[in-house]
């Protein structure tokens, strides 16, 4: 909450980030900072949260309450569940998924990643890395996050020193060499969420104004440096053209005569008036005959945006269906692999029908093969015939009809999908195509 | 050929878009929603957004108004001229038998009269109409349980909340499988902030009730909460030992007229409303009478089946 002037046009865009940490590693001291150095928290809601924590026998303000949201978790102090965040600076602005992590969370912090942009691992600079930062490694790689931040915190509790960070990066350099992660998207930071060093301010300001200059030895970014200029790109613009189509928008009026557009968010690539299209899985072709909007027309539609297609000729394209452009098609496939994160109570069971949904497209899938389970801790594969809950596994998939897949390593959108148990009509697993 | 640059979304575009793609599914995967249209600056921007959605086609959906009967003049009047204007169709639904036994806030207290005229009219509406799908405009960083809210919030019977037993929502993938008699709330502004609201609201020139901007209003300083007092109506008038001052004021959000403080301003345009915005250090629900009960006051009407 920076003023800027209201009428400057704004150029600033989204970055979805998580942070993961054990139990007391202090990740809801962190983001209780994050949002009260950026002044993204109301002094009502502070005035509310240093009342409890005065009932709790805090002095001062424990900067975690005013991260946990539901009552059950105040009670027994923990986080449960994935919470949403919200501040901005002039430059970004910054929506948290906040996520616990206990072991039994595992499918929270999937849920927080899959849309992330950026995730934070925080350590406990006197712990260093424990089971559950292997954990957290494997599946922020899983998800295909593009950024890291690995924050070491509570340096304070360390003297700040340099020795202990540097051993700490060393050991978590070496973790990762198992994993298909590429350090240059790793940023290792030492902080103290509690006093604020490296987080937003280098050197925070004590009560009397006095910057409080520690880790001298350190020359990097802060973690709101890292926030504000990591490109989230993804160069997702560049890829093929895919629109995943929704809904068809029709109208017949004086004014609109046979109006039929194909309505959906652009999940990739760019798209403009009288570019070649083909529906999948038809095969069936025409070409862009206008990109229509509330605003007018436009000639030109680009990834993340949702719009709304005419076609030249009269095709038969509806709800599940893909236009993409000739030459770039994805693969349509009934059978392929994924690794899956099995996310309820009630185990995976292999050639039970569960409902797929992939991109706007549901259709009856069932698990084939489990061709490994994922020891999540030592990353050893092990074979298994059925998954529990927060198992991470690859599998094996045959669906009923066609789908037009790509890799998830390739585009996040239409390489995912979830599974969908048909009596409880719960989400059971997130999937990830391979 | 001429070369084409792709368009770089900044925020707003990027809200637009993702809050046009969840309606499009709603409409796409339920038989019967409805939007809670309740005419504040959240269900303006929720309109238009929907007229985006499905342009040049009309609203497939109907809207809602729950009526507590208790709502600011200028706000019926807007609501009533803004859905003709734009062709909706637009159903008033108000829990007539809580109203008829003189339901209000300072014999029963604000729990039971949302309660009743709220929660209560919400739940027998979309019952009555057979709704399975209802879109509201809150938004998570409105309130810290809302903050744990999906976008896609599964109801029972009883229009009933259950934080704890929430489905994983990924990507942007939305799980619609429902069983019969349940329904869900959608909500396709989770992302939003107040911030957002308003300079979206100036982007796009999108109408708002006019009592959003600030002007001399006869207002009584009540529990720390400026409350607009008037001789209209019997519940408007100033308490015993009120004393009634002339401020200029404004309104951050809106509720019933008993129940929603003003906040001293001076502001009469977008620009100044988006300032304040950026310059406020209280939360926007902060001259809401109704949330101030507890410190979980939110979660407790949500599980029992506010929106
Ligand atoms: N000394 C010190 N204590 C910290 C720091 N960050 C967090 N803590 C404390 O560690 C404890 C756990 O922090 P919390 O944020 O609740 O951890 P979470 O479980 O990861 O959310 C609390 O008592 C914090 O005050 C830090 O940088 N230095």
């Amino acid at each position: 909450m920076v003023v800027v002037s209201a009428d400057k046009k704004t150029d600033i865009d989204i970055l979805r980030f998580t942070t993961v940490g054990s139990v007391d590693d202090g990740k809801s001291t962190l983001i209780g900072r994050m949002l009260y150095d950026s002044k993204g928290v109301f002094e009502d809601q502070l005035a509310a949260v240093a009342k409890t924590s005065s009932k709790k026998g805090f002095n001062g303000i424990d900067f975690s309450l005013l991260t946990d949201g539901l009552a059950a978790e105040r009670e027994q102090g923990i986080t449960i569940d994935v919470a949403y965040r919200y501040f901005s600076t002039p430059k970004r602005k910054f929506i948290i998924a906040d996520t616990p992590g206990h072991e039994q969370y595992t499918r929270n912090m999937v849920t927080g990643a899959s849309t992330a942009h950026l995730t934070i691992i925080l350590l406990d600079a006197r712990k260093g890395i424990l089971d559950q930062s292997r954990r957290h490694a494997l599946i922020s790689s899983l998800l295909g996050i593009p950024n890291f931040i690995v924050a070491v915190n509570k340096m304070d509790l360390v003297d700040y020193s340099k020795e202990v960070f540097e051993k700490i990066v060393s050991d978590f350099k070496d973790l990762v060499s198992k994993l298909n992660f590429n350090l240059e998207q790793v940023k290792f930071i030492p902080i103290s969420a509690l006093n604020g060093h490296n987080v937003v301010y280098k050197y925070p300001c004590d009560q009397d104004g006095n910057s409080d200059e520690q880790m001298t030895w350190y020359q990097g970014p802060t973690i709101l440096d890292v926030l504000e200029t990591v490109d989230v790109q993804r160069s997702i613009t560049h890829k093929p053209f895919r629109l995943p189509v929704q809904y068809v928008i029709r109208v017949d009026n004086g004014q609109y005569k046979d109006f039929r557009a194909f309505a959906g968010q652009v999940a990739s690539g760019i798209v403009a008036v009288g570019d070649e299209l083909v529906s999948l899985p038809s095969g069936a072709r025409s070409r862009v005959k206008t990109i229509s909007s509330f605003d007018g027309d436009q000639d030109l539609a680009s990834a993340g945006q949702s719009i709304a297609l005419q076609l030249e000729d009269e095709i038969d394209t509806s709800r599940g269906d893909m236009l993409v452009k000739p030459g770039q098609e994805p693969e349509l496939k009934k059978e392929f692999k994924a690794n899956i994160c099995w996310m309820s109570e009630q185990s995976f069971e292999l050639n039970k029908k569960y409902l797929l949904k992939h991109t706007s497209n549901k259709v009856k899938a069932i698990g084939t093969a489990i061709d490994f389970r994922l020891d999540i801790n030592s990353y050893e594969k092990h074979s298994a015939s059925s998954l529990k809950l927060n198992d991470i596994a690859q599998v094996s998939f045959k669906v009923l009809k066609p789908l037009a897949l790509d890799h998830y390593s390739e585009n996040h959108i239409t390489g995912s999908f979830i599974l969908i148990d048909e009596i409880s009509n719960n989400t059971v697993a997130a999937g990830m195509v391979i | 050929m001429q070369t084409l640059e792709p368009t770089k979304l900044d925020h707003l575009r990027q809200l637009e878009a993702e809050s046009i793609h969840i309606m499009r599914e709603v409409v796409a995967e339920f038989k019967n929603p409805v939007m809670l249209y309740s005419v504040g600056k959240d269900s303006s921007v929720m309109v238009h957004l929907a007229r985006k959605a499905f342009f040049p086609a009309p609203l497939p959906f109907p809207f809602m108004h729950i009526d507590t009967g208790y709502k600011f003049p200028e706000m019926y009047e807007f609501r009533d001229q803004f859905c003709a204007s734009i062709g909706a169709r637009l159903i008033v639904h108000r829990n007539e038998t809580a109203i008829a036994d003189n339901m209000n806030p300072f014999k029963y207290g604000t729990d039971k009269c949302c309660g009743a005229l709220k929660t209560g009219a919400l739940l027998s509406g979309i019952a009555k109409y057979g709704f399975d799908a209802a879109f509201g405009g809150a938004r998570r960083e409105e309130e810290k349980s809302r903050a744990k809210e999906r976008v896609y919030s599964v109801r029972d019977e009883f229009g009933q909340w259950d934080p704890k037993n929430q489905r994983p929502e990924l990507w942007n993938l939305y799980n619609s499988q429902i069983n019969e008699g349940e329904s869900i709330r959608v909500f396709p502004l989770s992302n939003w902030t107040e911030i957002d609201i308003w300079e979206y609201i100036k982007l796009e020139n999108i109408p708002i009730v006019p009592i959003y901007y600030a002007v001399e209003r006869d207002v009584v300083i009540r529990n720390g909460i400026i409350i607009p007092v008037s001789n209209e109506q019997e519940y408007l008038k100033p308490k015993e030992g009120e004393q009634v001052l002339k401020m200029k004021c404004r309104f951050r959000s809106l509720g019933c007229m008993p129940c929603t403080g003003a906040v001293p301003s001076e502001v009469t345009d977008l620009d100044g409303i988006i300032q304040e915005a950026k310059l406020a250090r209280k939360s926007e629900r902060e001259n809401r009478v109704i949330d101030l009960g507890s410190d979980s006051s939110m979660e407790q009407k949500k599980k029992e089946g506010y929106f």
